[in-house]
């Protein structure tokens, strides 16, 4: 008698259980057919990469006091361009940032519910995960995904903040499995992300200052198009730049898009007197 | 073998509601206060870490006075709830309106419901608007009902004195820092004797719409407390409204942080 559930009008009555503060565990419990990707793993065939939209090239960089994350705004769909503004970097929270590489519906959906998640935790348990918790708990949304990756619907996340017991920006990089390897410096994710991460070998140093920091990671997405062709390069006709976000002490902030264009501008001007962008000396 | 007794619904549902009420009354007052950029809320807790104001979405927030575990129940069920609209509609899709429905559903059920208790809760469940005409303040009692309330608004132990304090002292367009002192002062006058609440003691947070954020919720630290209530010394609002309770002061205690204001306008009559 005592196991039947009351007449609940309003809340029902798994909200008004003691449970864990993770959003996620709760949605599977009462909503599992909204998790991103539910019916997919229920396909006999995969999907090809000319039925959906795919996200390419995102980059991070640290420096003292913060964290830079950029990302391009192409999406393709095969050899077709399917959007020329998408964006891909994405505040978690307060303090970090997540942006997305491969399957762009799943990986925008996961990001959502990767932010909810982080809100949801905080509001539950009035305080904000670490760092490392926020990128763990990355890892296993991930992980519940991996069905969608065999079947070729991968989503390959990079997530950055700041650490405030560290006082420094921090990197963390992950595979479809849902590993998670703290990436130290700088990283890229997606297609272009070898000609991204190769540019930024020659141009980052430690000092660098945000808005030196900002630059280097638009010439590394400038060279990832230069050699990538699913990767957006500046759109100077459409004025379509990178979204790029800084994270510090004060929080995530997403640049103007104003700055943008100005160091755009800078860029492609001096790519105009040396196309393969600025040199490093030999020793 | 015993025979249960007849009681009749109006004595049953008297005593409920005496019941609640009583578990209510027991506990510390909150008060919120809307001021030119938002809603403030101010409540006089002992314990730094057992919140009775939270967030529960971008723009509205949860306050409680009764029960703590039955309170907190329904604010984890709030957030929950919101969270959920969130995510599965968008984000503009969760309304202070909603979820106060939801609370007024809920507590109506428990409280005429047979088989439990009444909860011991009273709640306000506020959202901030763009403008202070858009801001939605709604008051949630034991048994369920809905009041909307404007400006000000009371719960929690004797809030008749508090009421009235407000009352003879709220004035429209109030900034934060006036509007943090002038709950902290309100809910000083609860007795017959009004007190001085230190800045420890009081747990404040705001909904402030000048944000720049999508969730417009702030704690105030207890610097920020102690500071508001320390601002008070000119005093434009409270001092120039006619004080209508003759309240027997503490006076010598100048150091003290809300004597001056509270003080001043008191012996100004």
């Amino acid at each position: 008698m005592t196991q039947q559930p009351p007449p609940w009008g309003g809340l029902p009555h798994a909200y008004m259980t003691p449970g864990s503060s993770s959003f996620a565990q709760f949605l599977t419990g009462q909503a599992p057919e909204l998790l991103p990707g539910h019916h997919v793993g229920t396909l006999t065939s995969g999907v090809t990469a000319d039925q959906m939209r795919h996200a390419t090239t995102v980059v991070a960089t640290t420096y003292p006091g913060g964290v830079v994350m950029a990302g391009d705004r192409r999406a393709t769909m095969g050899n077709v361009i399917a959007q020329r503004d998408i964006e891909k970097v994405f505040p978690a929270d307060e303090y970090s940032a997540v942006a997305m590489a491969g399957a762009a519906g799943l990986g925008v959906e996961m990001i959502r519910l990767f932010q909810t998640e982080l809100e949801h935790y905080e509001k539950i348990e009035g305080s904000t995960l670490s760092l490392d918790g926020k990128a763990n708990r990355l890892a296993s949304l991930l992980r519940s995904n991996l069905a969608m990756a065999m079947q070729g619907l991968a989503v390959v996340p990079l997530f950055a903040g700041f650490d405030p017991d560290t006082a420094e920006g921090r990197i963390f990089s992950y595979d479809v499995t849902g590993g998670r390897y703290e990436e130290h410096a700088f990283y890229a994710v997606g297609s272009g992300s070898v000609f991204a991460r190769g540019a930024l070998k020659k141009l980052y140093r430690d000092d660098l200052s945000e808005t030196e920091c900002v630059t280097a990671t638009i010439q590394a997405l400038y060279d990832a198009a230069d050699d990538d062709s699913a990767t957006g390069g500046l759109d100077l006709t459409r004025r379509i730049f990178p979204v790029v976000a800084v994270v510090t002490a004060d929080g995530y902030r997403r640049l103007p898009d104003a700055d943008i264009s100005e160091i755009a501008d800078q860029v492609v001007s001096a790519r105009m007197e040396r196309p393969d962008g600025p040199a490093a000396p030999l020793t | 073998m015993s025979i249960p007794f007849y009681v009749s619904p109006e004595q049953l549902m008297k005593d409920r509601a005496d019941f609640a009420r009583k578990g209510i009354a027991r506990g510390r007052g909150l008060v919120v206060v809307q001021y030119a950029d938002g809603i403030a809320f101010v409540s006089e807790n002992l314990h730094r870490t057992l919140h009775k104001i939270s967030e529960l979405y971008d723009r509205i927030a949860f306050a409680a006075v009764g029960r703590y575990n039955e309170y907190e129940n329904l604010r984890i069920a709030g957030v929950r709830l919101a969270d959920m609209r969130g995510y599965s509609y968008d984000r503009r899709d969760v309304t202070g309106r909603g979820l106060a429905n939801a609370y007024a559903q809920t507590l109506g059920t428990i409280f005429s419901s047979g088989a439990e208790k009444p909860y011991e809760v009273e709640i306000f469940v506020a959202e901030v608007g763009d403008a202070t005409g858009d801001d939605q303040i709604y008051r949630l009692t034991y048994q369920g009902s809905v009041a909307d309330e404007h400006n000000y608004a009371v719960m929690g132990g004797s809030t008749e004195r508090v009421e009235a304090y407000l009352n003879d002292h709220y004035g429209e367009g109030l900034d934060l820092d006036a509007a943090v002192r002038l709950g902290v002062i309100a809910l000083g006058h609860d007795t017959e004797v009004s007190r001085t609440i230190p800045a420890e003691e009081v747990e404040a947070a705001v909904l402030d719409r000048s944000r720049n954020q999508q969730r417009k919720f702030r704690r105030l630290s207890v610097a920020a407390v102690q500071r508001a209530l320390d601002s008070g010394e000119p005093e434009p609002d409270t001092g120039s409204s006619t004080p209508s309770e003759p309240t027997p002061e503490s006076s010598p205690e100048s150091g003290e942080s809300d004597d001056g204001t509270g003080s001043g306008d008191d012996t100004s009559e």
